[in-house]
């Protein structure tokens, strides 16, 4: 019993910093890739005793920033509230991450423990309560600043989450009738399986309409830019002008963390999540006739490490849409999202089970 | 709405350019990391205090005053400089000169820097080239006014560029 304590507060605390740094890495990818983009250089100034390594040192000077600034709350507002607010934003994003796996599981002797923060036989539809709850953070944010922006903002982005949530539910639907469970890892475990003994049974190969839908729903979840009406910082004032210092950086870290989520989430359900192609439980077993029998360990990290590499790409691919795209207009967003995603997820629906019942 | 479907194109088209900008400018960027020559940048930054932009042949930078072969400033104190400043930021106060083929000379030649727009005027109406503008030198910030104040013998001091802003003061 205790052990098991022991081993899930392990599993927490790892699993928080993996986020966490990713966090702050993904701030410096998104100013140097946002750079390298525009045949800039970007921010490599930071520095610790004149060492630079390409100004990575400066999501550290960001967080000092953040942190030393005034936490100034305006005397027009609802204290109690315009202070959770950001808390709350933050932590529905954070704790989705417990029903991610990173990978399959250790055996050691007879016990089995799962790379995985809490195996829940309900995963997709917590991960999907949780993102939902998230929307609370932005509503109470906008409403408890006491500004008519934020206010207006907050409904904006409580209008958009909401819109987008049905069709990033519904594009998973498809996909939880291929794979008939919503366990994340026996989602992942079903993908290891082949295609005529080649081609890899991943989600996105199955399901290319709802990778789709679910690629842009996911964008739109995240509140940044073809979708940042909530925020709208450059010219339309968005829920968390009233912020301030640290509350404003949670605000912003909660973004980023929900690029990592859905980047995680994509590889999970569309890309297989920690499996690589033709990586057996004891080895490679190519559909050609070679085999390599590897260790326990080397297939644990080898597991680990593809679902990092995975996820780092859709983070890059993600922070390429941000740079990329203009900002969609209201009227716009809402039609994308009622007009064409809901209707295109329900023609995936209906495909996917006629196809299910022709074989 | 389907016809937002058509867009979709576009949207691809859009993407492959970043992403293509993306990894080109990743690979020079790379190539020079490791010290490879190649004649593409990867960037167009100039990282300035390290690496500066050579200045225009006719770039107009801080002045400076020539002097004869004797050592003596060429100024002849004619005052036509301090007429034709636009921003009224030249002084100059004539006396007598010991030599008879001069006559006159400043006794005080004063520009205050920051009160000058740079136009050049003053080193046109000169009839003696004395006053001129390509000493290169144009970081001129100071954190008192004072020093922004530059009289005769600084300005005679400052050759082209070779004595720096550090040397000056």
């Amino acid at each position: 019993m205790l052990l098991d304590i022991l081993i899930i507060t392990i599993k927490i605390i790892l699993g928080i910093s993996w986020l966490l740094t990713l966090t702050l890495i993904l701030t410096w990818v998104e100013r140097k890739e946002s750079a390298v983009v525009q045949d800039r250089i970007g921010a490599n100034r930071a520095s610790i005793l004149g060492i630079r390594i390409f100004g990575l040192f400066q999501p550290l000077a960001d967080a000092i920033k953040m942190m030393f600034k005034e936490d100034f709350i305006p005397p027009f507002s609802n204290k109690f509230l315009h202070t959770i607010a950001p808390f709350l934003s933050f932590f529905f994003a954070v704790v989705t991450l417990a029903a991610i796996p990173f990978g399959n599981e250790i055996v050691i002797g007879s016990k089995v423990i799962p790379l995985q923060i809490m195996r829940m036989n309900v995963g997709l539809v917590y991960i999907l309560a949780m993102f939902s709850l998230g929307i609370y953070g932005i509503i109470i944010g906008g409403w408890a600043s006491n500004n008519k922006y934020t206010l207006l903002g907050g409904m904006r982005g409580t209008a958009q989450l909401i819109s987008y949530e049905i069709a990033l539910a519904l594009s998973l639907v498809g996909l939880i009738m291929i794979y008939p469970s919503l366990e994340l890892n026996k989602i992942v475990q079903y993908q290891g399986d082949l295609f005529f003994g080649i081609i890899p049974k991943w989600g996105v190969i199955l399901q290319p309409l709802g990778f789709f839908i679910f690629l842009i729903a996911g964008m739109a979840e995240t509140k940044r830019v073809p979708f940042d009406l909530p925020e709208g910082e450059s010219e339309i004032i968005g829920f968390y002008t009233e912020y301030s210092g640290m509350k404003f950086g949670l605000f912003m870290m909660t973004d980023f963390v929900e690029v990592i989520l859905i980047s995680a989430l994509i590889t999970t359900l569309f890309f297989g999540g920690w499996q690589i192609p033709y990586l057996h439980s004891d080895g490679f077993h190519f559909p050609w006739g070679g085999k390599v029998i590897l260790n326990q360990w080397i297939i644990i990290l080898l597991q680990v490490l593809s679902f990092n590499i995975k996820v780092a790409f859709f983070c890059w691919l993600l922070v390429l849409a941000r740079w990329t795209y203009p900002r969609y207009r209201y009227d716009q967003l809402m039609n994308l999202g009622w007009k064409l995603l809901i209707p295109l997820s329900f023609v995936n629906i209906l495909g996917t089970g006629l196809v299910l019942n022709l074989i | 709405m389907i016809k937002s479907l058509f867009f979709l194109w576009e949207f691809l088209k859009g993407i492959y350019i970043t992403a293509r900008h993306f990894w080109i400018n990743i690979f020079f960027n790379f190539f020079k990391l490791i010290g490879f020559k190649i004649r593409e940048k990867g960037s167009v930054t100039i990282q300035y205090p390290e690496e500066k932009k050579e200045l225009a042949y006719r770039h107009r930078s801080l002045h400076r005053i020539l002097s004869r072969e004797d050592g003596s400033p060429r100024c002849v104190a004619c005052l036509l400089c301090m007429t034709v400043c636009p921003s009224e930021c030249i002084y100059v106060e004539a006396e007598e000169d010991p030599n008879p083929e001069i006559q006159k000379r400043p006794a005080l030649f004063i520009i205050d820097i920051s009160r000058c727009c740079f136009c050049g005027f003053c080193v046109e109406a000169c009839p003696e080239d004395a006053l001129r503008m390509d000493t290169n030198i144009v970081e001129l910030a100071e954190y008192k006014r004072e020093k922004l104040i530059y009289e005769l013998d600084k300005l005679v001091k400052i050759s082209n560029g070779k004595i720096q802003m550090s040397n000056l003061n």
